[in-house]
Parts: C-alpha cells; structure tokens; sequence
C-alpha cells in the first residue's frame, strides 16, 4: 500500500471542493471496496477524504412518498429499514444478496453505487487492462471470461458492473442526487450514473471530478410485484453470473454490462403485448457472448420470461 | 508392539476407565483461539521489534529473470534489504545439498536460480520496517524477463504419459473381460483444479538467539522444515528451534514448506533482528500448491444381475515439472469393490504452472466422484438400487492383495445410513421429485481412506503437583491433536484433565509425524500412550523400591494409577507424593510407537457412506444442498466433538468439491483465473443446509 494524506470532510461540499483540487483523491466510506484495491496497489490515492461521518447517515420520506436513502446509510441499515422492506422489497432483496453482512455492516449505498468491478483482470496487475491502464489492451476478452458482459461491452472493456442495490434502483426508477466541487447540487436517473465502457473503459460514471454522491432518492413504490433474483455459483456471498431486479412493470438486469441494465425494450414489448418469452427475447436480441459466457444468454433469456410468467423466483 | 494384534491387549486407552477416551471434550485450546489470544505464526511476540518481508511474484508463467531494477525500492521508506537472483542472501546451501544423511529434507536456496517455473513465483523480497512499506517497495521492484516459448501450461489428457514410481495396477484380464461383459458402462468424468483455502496463509517468524534461529511456522510436519532450514542456511540442525503451536488450517497445503520459511530466518540473520513474512491471498492461490485436474475414464463390465466382472479405472493428471506429484486418484478404486479382471493407473503431464500436491484426502477426493458417479449410472442400467449394487460387489478381501482386511464396515455404514435417511422414499427416476420449480433427487456414495500408521514419540512429565505435562513434537492443524494428546494422557495417567498441560508443534520435543493423511491421531496418540506407559513403569519402579512409599515391595504388575493416585489393593499414595518426596524437580519418561511388523498383512481402510439431497433450479440450473448425512467407521474415535467436526468439515469440503470450488488455468499466462476468496468459492453457510454425521461403533 502507498503512503496517503488523509482528511475528515466537514462537509459534503467541502468534500467535493477538496476532492476535486487533489488530483488523486479519493473518498473514503466503509472503504469495504477502496481499501482492497488499495492493499493490491490497483487504487493509488494520494490523498483520502472520509465522507463516512457526514451527516448523510439518514433515510426520510420525500413529499411525494417516497423516499431519500442519505449516501453514508450502510447496506444493512437500508436493508433492514421497515419502510425499504415494505414498500421497496426488490431494494431490500438486493441489498441483502450483495457481500456479506460483516461487509454489509460497513458499505455504504454511496460506496456501493461507485464500487468498481469485480473483473479478476483488473483484479490482477501482472495482466493488461484498459481500466487500470489506458490503452494497455483487456485480457478477459480472449481470456477466463465466464462471468463477463453479453450486453453493451466493447474491444476495450467486457468487465460488469458487480453492484446488486443499483439494478434495483434502476428497476426502481431512483434519482442520485450529488454535490459538485462548485458547490452545485444535482440529481441524476439512476441509468444516467454509469457509462458503458466504448472505448474509455477507465472513465467509469457520469460524474465530474470531485462530484460527491450525497443522497439516493426512491420515487414513490410502483403498483405490483417486486422481486430481485440473483443466479450465482453459490447460495450467499458470491457476486452474480445474473440478475433481474423486478418492480412493477418495470425490470433490469444485472451481472450483463458494465452498468445496471435497464429492460427497457423487454418493457416496451410487454406493454405492447408481447409474450414473456418474445419480451426477453426483445431485451437479449443484441446480446452477445465471448465463449465461456454464452450460457448467460439462454440464463437471461429464461429467468426473463419466468419471471414475466409470474413464477416466483426466490 | 510385535503384531497388529496387540491393539486389542488391555491398556488405559482400551480399558478406558475414566471413560474419558471417546468422549466430547472441549477443545484443549479453544479458548485461547475464540478469545484470538493462540499466537498464529506470524503473531508471536518477538522479542525486539520485527521487520517485515514481501514477495515479489513472477509476472510470467514459464522463463528467466533477466534483469532487476531495485533502485527505487532500496531508496523507498524503511526499506532494509533487497534480494533476488542478481543479489542473492548471503550462506546459503546448494540446492539439493544434504548434509544430515537422514535428515527429512535437502538445501532449498531462495533466489539463487533465475529461472521462473510458474507465475506468481518469488522472484525477489523486499524487507522493511513495516508491512506497508514493504509492500510499497515490492511494488516499485522491476523485474525484466525471457519467456520461455516452450511452456505448457494447458492440460492435454492425450499428453498425459505413465509416470516414474507409479505402476499401473492390473488383475486378470481386464480389456477381455471388459468386451465380453453383457452390460457395459465407459464414461469419462473430469474434475478441475482446486486450492486449499486454507484461512491462515502461511506465514513465518525468525529471530536469532545466541547462534540457534527461532523460527515460528505454520506447517502440518515439524522435523522437514526443521531440517530445510538447517540445509539452507547451513547450520547445524540443533541450531534450528522451530515451531509451529497453532495451525489455522492445512489440509495438505502445509504438509510443504514455501519461501516464507528459509527467506525469514536468511534476512533475520542478515539484519540482526526479527523478521516476519506472510504470504498473501493472491500468493496463497499462485505460490503454494493446488489440487490439480483430473480426466478419468471408468469402465465397468458386469452382468445382468450387477456383478462386476471388470472394473478400469484410468486417471490422467498434471503436475509441475520439476515438481513430480501424482494425484493418485485411481489407488483407491483397488480397495473398494470386488471384480477379477482390474486395470488402474494414472497419466501424468508435465506442465509450467504452479506446484500440484496433496489436498484434503488427496486421490480419494478426485477419483470417488467418478467410480461412485460411474456405479450409480450402472445401477441404473441394472435398474438396481445402487445400495444393492455395491452390497452385491462387496469383497471378502482386498480385491487385488488378498489380504483380509483389518476392518470393514461398509455395508452397515451404506444400510444405517440409510435408514436415517430416508433412502426408501428415493424415486430412482430420475427429474420425477419436484418442490416447486426445484427439482430433488437423493444420491449417496461409498468412502474409504487408507490408515497410515508411523512411528512416533512422546514425553511426558509429572511435577511435584502432580501436573502430567505431555511433550511431542506433533501439530494441530484444526483437527483436535492437542485435545486428544490430553484425553490420553489423561487416561493413561490416571489423572484428571485439568492436571494435564500439553505441549506440542516444537522441534525441540519428542518427534511425531505431524498432521497429514489419516495418520495423525493414531500415531501420535499411539506415541502419547507409549510415553505414558514409560513414565507409569518408571513411577512404579521408583514407588516399590523407595521403603518410604506405600507401595514398597509391590509387585509391578499390581500397580495402578487412578484419580492421582498410584495405587495397589487399599495402599496408595498422590503422584505429588512420590514426586516431591524422590524427585521434586519432576519424572519423565519418553515413550516410542511403531506400526506392527504384521501391519503390512492387512488391508487397513476406514470406510464410510454418504447421503445427500440436492435441488436443481429448473429455471437457472443452480445446484443446491438440502440436506447431507455421512456414516463413517473409523476404528475408536478419541473424541467425539472433534472428530465429528473433523468429518462434517470434510464433507463440507466435499460439497466444495462437488459444487463450488473451480479454478482454471489462463493459457496465455500460466496463471490460475481466481486469485483469492472474492472469485473461488469454498462453501458458505448457505451453501450448508442440515448436515449431520455419526460414527459406527
């Protein structure tokens, strides 16, 4: 591990301002992600900024009914919150298939939203990877490439985004609200947050530099079921070979792309009559595998309809 | 002991008076490992502040280290020293070099060779004064190198070629009988590689002390790396004090030695101060050794009414290339099940990856899955309950020895089980039992391990308060040793438990073989017995030749020891007593065991039988446990709670190794795809639903 400056934040806008004149900075929560990378020397901050004691430790209820999950509340708090439980169950279902509890205990929804991927090659500093270094090639494109992207991956980057609690907040339709390093706030979709690889794999969301994650915002629970099923090689503490996050008429899938993915042509086929099966296909028709993850496809495919179908998943 | 025999003649452990042989006792040193106050390896108090050492791993699988740039790593903070090919530790031995004819190891130098044999080797290590900065400056160590384009680093099973040392093992006429059987069954089953996991990774302690080196380790055998580091460092082996108190886990991994052992004891004899070395995660899985893969072809010939009348069994396999290792996965298939004409063997590859070696019930684990997967498939050929299958194709006697076996117990194990089971309410067609949109099916499977007896040693002591303090140079990986080393002295000393301190894992005590393969409590414990059994002949000695003792004049073979007593009829004394009174510094006495000549006249297998149900997801082709039972015979159980861990443990491992575990070769590296604990999957809790074991008395 590298030799870092390190800094309690005031507060969030302080934080921003901060982050953004440290080239280099990083915020620091539960660290349950950071600190690993760190110890592999894969992160190198120069400067660390612990936004874990801001008071962003709240979950209130919005005007409209629905809900604000500050960025510091950990996984398990947000898990475990009677109001999340009830009225947002596919959140709750997610969060709790994400980790371990020892993790759970420590993460917060913030870090969760801006962990990086899980990839074994990125993972790994003996092998090339565009996210770590520009330009230096990806080696899970022709390599062990099993749990990688079918769905908006590139020559640059096959990684997938290894978050459960954002495919449920994109199902869910949920805002980011944030603060930028002038001060301003603003509030992004949930979808708008990550970017898929193309061909700066390294540039990983939406945000602008210092721009510090403040709040998740639930819209009121949409009308009917909501469920999240996470496929993976054992039954807790594994991260996912699939996932689909169910709420309402809405859907979106995990463990495809380098970002939660949205079902939005599934949605639209459904809405226009489509069978279950045709819906999936609908949503997996631009899928494609790269050998070792072409069952992903046919998995997605099926666990799409079943759940289209009303089966119960879990 | 003159024949096998013996074993059954009366002796404490056999008679077994206070009953505590057996029973559930507490873990002798739990409390210290729950209260995290057991000093691991890389935890014991030095006696001045440590440095710390790093590795740096091969970035390439197969080459040479051509040039190493450790200029900016010898200039970062709290850097100490610098070591690899070009600037190697001082005094080291010839590779190979023995000096101790029968000692149990040879020189095995640190950063002499420029050659890399697998990725992820140490190539070179860096120490500092912290763990922080050493691995900040292993970071900053840039190494060039030549790749080898002769490397194989992918498994070919047709490349796999007989080994030296290992013969194929043939009964009558296998492949004519085979074509001439009425019912015939060839399949080919494949297993991959697999890491131990274990959760200490191995790690090393080394300070000086008036010439002699303290080296604290975690290894499952305490004499070969005592022995290496003598070899390497090239001092004599008296001068070499090492210990290993406390094992988080070995399951063969540590039945080696790595790097960590002789760079800490070389670099704390370079810097004059202690020095620690932990290998990390990522090298635990790249650095150390691994089950590797299999590719076994079964063929069963039989005749209609399930009699085996041909059984092969051929394994092909891989192993580094300097490193031979077979992964004996057919050996057991000579023991199991009865048929006359047998053909059994192992392939083997040469292959420039990472060292292969024994893990948990090493050839057993690997190679039951395809014979026992292989029966069921013939059972259902047979439309034959694979219970009855196996009943009808139990031997009289080894199948290809013909020697009787010691004890077998396979088929109680097999109809016990499943009675408990439930093994009636099985519908042997298959995808028939649905819950939900699972589907449930009921499988079990025959075991059987060898029994390993070797010899061992033990002293023990008994101080003027009537303490028994029990030496022996054993470990406890996990498994129970230093409970069960309690519950015989005990017994054998007729005192009770909370009189008896034992001591083990130190080179410097009575020698036993270790933790390893099935042979561990039985050696030791044997030896355990033996040093007690000398030391109550020499109390007894002394008690009836001292005039001041109660037992004066008593006839030896009268006397006993009970409740810290050394007794004969209604005369009787405390061994406080006796001790204070003829020697209050203490008595003891050290004992030694062997395996009976006649040993090698018997087939010696535990045996055993498991049950599982598993769930199918019909939508996701996941695969889960609902529910296991294992059934096992195992000659006396020391201690029921630690052995039943013991084997519930092992067949947690084994639905690791049925379901979970996995890890793969990239071929463009030589690397294993999974690195750490984050992406190779040992079961969880989850993964462990409603799981039980017994033992047949």
């Amino acid at each position: 591990m590298r030799s870092f400056t390190y800094e309690r934040a005031p507060d969030a806008a302080g934080a921003a301002k901060t982050a953004a004149e440290h080239p280099g900075a990083r915020f620091l929560a539960g660290g349950t992600n950071l600190l690993d990378l760190m110890k592999l020397e894969i992160e190198r901050p120069r400067h660390l900024i612990d936004v874990g004691r801001l008071p962003l430790a709240e979950i209130a209820e919005t005007a409209d009914g629905g809900l604000r999950i500050g960025a510091v509340v950990t996984n398990t708090a947000a898990a475990s919150d009677r109001r999340v439980r009830t009225r947002y169950p596919v959140l709750a279902q997610a969060l709790l298939s994400g980790a371990s509890a020892q993790l759970r205990n420590k993460a917060t929804v913030g870090g969760n939203l801006m962990q990086r991927t899980r990839c074994p090659y990125f993972y790994d500093a003996a092998k090339p990877c565009n996210k770590r270094e520009p330009g230096a090639g990806c080696s899970a494109l022709g390599g062990l490439n099993r749990g990688h992207a079918i769905l908006g991956a590139s020559e640059a980057c096959v990684a997938t985004n290894p978050s459960d609690m954002a495919v449920a907040l994109s199902a869910l339709e949920a805002q980011v609200e944030t603060v930028t390093a002038t001060g301003a706030t603003r509030s992004l979709a949930l979808d708008e947050v990550h970017r898929l690889p193309g061909e700066t794999p390294h540039v990983e969301t939406n945000l602008e530099i210092g721009e510090l994650v403040t709040a998740i915002v639930l819209p009121p629970p949409p009308e009917g079921r909501q469920e999240y099923r996470k496929v993976r090689d054992r039954a807790s503490y594994a991260g996912g070979l699939f996932s689909l996050a169910l709420a309402g008429e809405r859907m979106a899938m995990g463990a495809v792309a380098l970002k939660p993915w949205r079902a939005s042509k599934a949605e639209a086929a459904r809405a226009a009559g489509a069978s279950p099966a045709e819906a999936a296909e609908a949503e997996l028709a631009e899928a494609r595998g790269l050998g070792r993850n072409d069952f992903k496809i046919t998995l997605a495919r099926r666990v799409m309809a079943a759940a289209l179908e009303g089966t119960p998943l879990r | 002991m003159s024949s096998i025999t013996d074993y059954a003649l009366p002796n404490p452990v056999n008679q077994n008076r206070s009953g505590i042989i057996g029973r559930a006792v507490d873990r002798y040193e739990g409390p210290l490992k729950v209260s995290g106050t057991a000093p691991y390896a890389a935890e014991v108090k030095t006696p001045s502040p440590p440095a710390y050492g790093v590795f740096v791993g091969a970035e390439i699988g197969c080459g040479w280290v051509r040039a190493v740039d450790d200029v900016a790593a010898k200039a970062a903070p709290g850097v100490k020293l610098v070591w690899h090919v070009f600037d190697q530790p001082p005094g080291q031995g010839e590779a190979g070099a023995k000096s101790y004819v029968q000692g149990q190891a040879v020189a095995d130098p640190v950063f002499v060779n420029p050659k890399v044999r697998f990725f992820g080797q140490p190539v070179a290590l860096v120490v500092a004064d912290t763990f922080e900065n050493a691995t900040a400056a292993a970071g900053m160590v840039r190494v060039s190198y030549e790749e080898d384009p002769e490397a194989e680093y992918e498994f070919q099973p047709a490349d796999a070629a007989p080994a030296e040392n290992d013969q194929d093992s043939a009964v009558g006429e296998f492949e004519l009988a085979f074509a001439e059987a009425p019912i015939q069954l060839d399949e080919v089953y494949e297993t991959p590689i697999q890491n131990h996991c274990q959760m200490e990774p191995c790690a090393t302690t080394a300070w000086w002390e008036e010439g002699t080196v303290q080296v604290n380790t975690s290894v499952q055998m305490i004499k070969g790396p005592q022995h290496l580091v003598a070899e390497t460092l090239q001092i004599h082996r008296e001068n070499v004090h090492l210990m290993s108190l406390y094992v988080g886990g070995g399951f063969g991994g540590k039945g080696s030695s790595y790097e960590d052992l002789a760079s800490a004891a070389l670099a704390s004899r370079v810097l004059r101060q202690p020095v620690k070395i932990v290998l990390t995660r990522q090298q635990m899985f790249n650095a150390t050794v691994h089950r590797p893969a299999t590719v076994q072809r079964v063929r069963l010939g039989a005749t209609p009414d399930g009699r085996l009348t041909a059984l092969s069994l051929m394994v092909a396999t891989h192993c580094a290339r300097n490193a031979p290792f077979i992964e004996r996965a057919a050996a057991f298939s000579r023991a199991l099940y009865a048929a006359p004409n047998r053909l059994t063997g192992h392939r083997l590859q040469l292959l420039d990856i990472a060292v292969a070696s024994a893990m948990r019930a090493p050839g057993e684990a690997s190679g039951m899955m395809s014979l026992e997967a292989a029966m069921d498939e013939l059972a259902d050929r047979l439309g034959l309950d694979p219970i009855e299958l196996r009943i009808r194709n139990e031997p009289d006697k080894h199948p290809e020895s013909g020697q009787p076996y010691s004890a077998r117990q396979l088929i109680e194990c097999m109809q016990d089980g499943a009675a408990k089971f439930g093994w009636n309410k099985r519908n042997p067609k298959p995808g028939q039992t649905r819950d939900g949109r699972w589907m449930v099916g009921m499988g079990m499977a025959a075991a059987i391990r060898g029994n390993f007896l070797l010899p061992a040693k033990a002293s023990l002591k008994v101080d003027a308060e009537g303490n028994i303090r029990l030496r022996q140079g054993m470990t406890d990986i996990g498994t129970g040793s230093y409970t069960i080393l309690a519950q015989i002295a005990a017994e054998t000393m007729g005192v009770p438990l909370e009189k008896v301190i034992v001591e083990i894992g130190d080179s410097g005590f009575a020698p036993a073989p270790g933790s390893g393969g099935q042979f561990g409590a039985a050696s030791a414990g044997s030896g355990a017995l033996a040093g007690g059994m000398a030391l109550r002949a020499k109390l007894t000695e002394m008690a009836i030749a001292d005039p001041a003792s109660p037992l004066y004049g008593a006839a030896p073979e009268a006397v006993e020891f009970r409740d810290g007593l050394i007794t004969v009829e209604n005369r009787s004394e405390t061994l406080a007593a006796l001790v204070t009174r003829l020697s209050p510094e203490g008595i003891e006495a050290e004992g030694s065991s062997s395996p009976a000549p006649d040993i090698r006249q018997f087939a010696s297998y535990s045996h055993g039988a498991q049950f599982a149900e598993v769930g199918v997801d019909t939508i996701t082709g996941e695969v889960r446990l609902r529910r296991m039972l294992g059934v096992f015979a195992c000659g006396r159980i020391l201690n029921a709670k630690t052995a039943k861990s013991q084997i519930t443990g092992g067949m947690i491992w084994g639905v690791g190794t049925a379901l979970t575990e996995i890890n793969r070769v990239d071929p463009r590296y030589g690397s294993l795809g999974s690195q750490d604990l984050g992406t190779y999957f040992p079961p969880v809790h989850a993964d462990i639903a409603n799981l039980d074991a017994y033992f047949l008395p």
